[in-house]
């Protein structure tokens, strides 16, 4: 069969190549840029070499801020993805009340973060919001704007509100797609409520609950709005999270070179992290 | 190992069931011996599987009994039956290895693990699974994954009666003759009750002793693959089963015999003297060509191997005739005799009257 070789199709690519050069390609190269040069304003710069990120690998308040941000997203997967599987077991599979469910499990997601974060902010200040003030009225000492512990909590419940859905939702797809026969054969086999959980709807809930892990975990190591909104990284600096602290040296500082430097170190955690996460999840199906 | 009765059982799966079609089963009384292999045979949709998960329990019946023995088991859950099913699709539990898969029924009992060891290489050895005793079961093809779930059911040592639920659906053509055989076989080793439901005729007629054929919710005849076949009890079984299915010839009814286009015809049965709705029911296999008898136009003849299936039109009704090949077919207008002692009249589909009374 003759094929005709018609090279002007790669003309239709253009376009998505431009789009994708201006707001992937270019920006990006634009931060490497930074990254290796030095600046004193006017528009000069200097070559830098790889000065920048020993500087940001060496520095501890990088460090701090990596830490904060691994315990957090660890704090809100640890929390959020049990709980969403245990939410997605309890719904109903059949029935008016799915769709009464499911649009409530959609609320929290359809809000925008910074309303998310300002809900939170004056949900829980402790003088008048609803939270703060009636904790304070049952006796406990809460001031998210002056305790880092009460601060951590308020923000890990805030996202534990906000994203838990997402989780439930995609548990739930997963939950519904097993066939009625499976939970069939497990009871007359005899197996108990734990023994159909950890032996059927577990194992093939897998994918999904893959999905949502790696989901939750880039969203939340991203996360920038909502903590930016509640807390602002504080009280001190104990909620800086890795975007905000990015965000202090790039705007607040202005030291081009070392956010540049500190943005990319930040993009290859992320993309390391996702990775080792995606192969550990995926290594038994590969057996 | 039990015998299993089923007594005036009906099952409805609407809250209020008011006319006869709510009825997913209409009333059943049967009896299942020890250690037979039976058969339910029926179109889609024919209550089949539901009887089968009334049986198993997955099911609790809206009225009747179900007896092992003569235990009431009607309102047991599946796990109090003993019973072992083998469904459709093939169901194994995915992360766990093949043996796993086989120990998982008696775990779940709790009963130790030497036990269980000595009985899942006992089925293994069965079902020929020993040598993928490691493997992870969700690596298995849709035939070994089928073995499992027989395995499955019959590791336990405690188990009622197995049952199939269309069980070689998913399976490759050339397979399906080996499992099915391996089906026959192990019955005849284990010597467990065993009920099979299917759609279609060959594995019911190669598996089974007794093939309980259904239709529209209820049973429309109980007998061996040699009964349906020559002796069936209604219309449908009679075109249910056999290929080409009987010939249903609507017929005139003058003092008790069956009349058609004005001549009398032998049968086995008589009806009484003033029916209408009348029938002749013959199959195929017992009508041949003859000098004189019941005058036809030849339509159409088709090659299908070692017979010849020959369409004729009588009176404006088709009948269809089974010729064994080189047997000589007239062309056009031509004569055909009905063998008497396979001709019977169907009065609204059931057989009429008593049979012997020509």
């Amino acid at each position: 069969m003759n094929k005709t070789v018609n090279q002007k199709a790669w003309f239709l690519v253009l376009p998505v190549l431009a789009l994708v050069a201006f707001n992937a390609i270019i920006p990006l190269m634009t931060v490497v840029n930074y990254s290796v040069q030095e600046t004193f304003g006017d528009n000069t710069f200097f070559w830098a070499g790889v000065l920048w990120f020993e500087e940001i690998l060496r520095s501890e308040r990088f460090h701090a801020s990596l830490g904060r941000q691994l315990f957090f997203t660890f704090s809100i997967l640890a929390i959020e993805i049990p709980l969403g599987v245990i939410i997605a077991l309890a719904m109903p599979r059949k029935g008016i009340w799915v769709s009464v469910c499911l649009v409530l499990m959609a609320m929290p997601l359809l809000i925008p973060w910074n309303v998310v974060g300002a809900m939170w902010n004056i949900f829980a200040l402790p003088d008048i919001g609803l939270l703060g003030k009636m904790l304070n009225g049952m006796g406990i000492d809460y001031n998210f704007t002056r305790q880092p512990v009460a601060a951590w909590a308020t923000l890990i419940a805030m996202d534990v509100w906000h994203w838990t859905s997402l989780v439930v939702l995609l548990a739930y797809a997963g939950l519904v797609s097993i066939p009625d026969a499976y939970y069939q054969a497990a009871k007359i086999d005899g197996a108990s409520s734990w023994a159909i959980f950890r032996y059927i709807q577990l194992p093939k809930m897998k994918r999904v609950l893959t999905i949502a892990i790696l989901l939750r975990f880039m969203d939340s190591f991203n996360i920038y709005t909502e903590p930016f909104v509640l807390t602002g990284g504080g009280p001190g600096n104990s909620t800086t999270l890795l975007s905000i602290d990015l965000v202090k040296l790039a705007l607040g500082q202005f030291d081009l070179g070392p956010a540049a430097a500190m943005s990319l170190i930040y993009f290859l955690v992320i993309l390391l992290l996702s990775w080792v996460f995606y192969t550990l999840m995926m290594r038994n199906e590969e057996q | 190992m039990a015998k299993i009765t089923l007594s005036n059982l009906r099952h409805s799966y609407l809250q209020n069931p008011k006319d006869d079609a709510d009825w997913a089963l209409k009333k059943l009384d049967l009896e299942w011996d020890d250690g037979g292999a039976y058969a339910l045979l029926g179109p889609s949709g024919c209550g089949k599987t539901t009887l089968l998960n009334l049986i198993s329990g997955l099911l609790t019946a809206s009225h009747g009994q179900i007896l092992f023995d003569d235990q009431d088991v009607s309102l047991l859950p599946p796990d109090k039956r003993h019973i072992a099913q083998v469904f459709q699709f093939p169901v194994v539990y995915d992360t766990m290895t093949v043996y796993d898969n086989l120990a998982f029924p008696l775990r779940n009992r709790g009963i130790d693990e030497g036990t269980v060891d000595r009985r899942v290489r006992e089925v293994a050895d069965m079902t020929d699974l020993t040598s993928m005793l490691t493997r992870r079961a969700s690596k298995l093809t849709a035939d070994g994954k089928q073995k499992i779930s027989l395995g499955r059911g019959m590791v336990r040592t405690d188990v009622n009666a197995i049952l199939f639920d269309e069980p070689l659906t998913v399976i490759d053509p050339h397979l399906k003759f080996q499992l099915r055989s391996k089906l026959k076989e192990l019955h005849d080793r284990v010597n467990r009750t065993m009920i099979y439901v299917t759609h279609d005729q060959t594995e019911a007629l190669t598996f089974a002793d007794k093939v309980v054929v259904m239709n529209m919710g209820e049973v429309v005849q109980i007998g061996t693959p040699v009964d349906l076949f020559e002796r069936p009890q209604h219309t449908f079984v009679g075109h249910f089963i056999g290929s080409p299915g009987m010939n249903v010839i609507p017929c005139e009814i003058h003092d008790g015999q069956a009349h058609l286009s004005g001549q009398r015809l032998e049968t086995v049965n008589k009806s009484s003297a003033s029916t209408t709705g009348a029938e002749i029911g013959i199959r195929p296999e017992f009508i041949s060509f003859s000098d004189h008898g019941l005058p036809v136009k030849v339509v159409k003849v088709s090659d299908s191997g070692r017979f010849n299936i020959v369409e004729a039109n009588c009176d404006g009704y088709k009948i269809k005739l089974l010729l064994e090949e080189g047997a000589p077919i007239p062309s056009e207008d031509a004569k055909i005799k009905f063998d008497p002692s396979s001709t019977r009249i169907y009065v609204d589909g059931w057989l009429s009257g008593l049979e012997g009374t020509v």
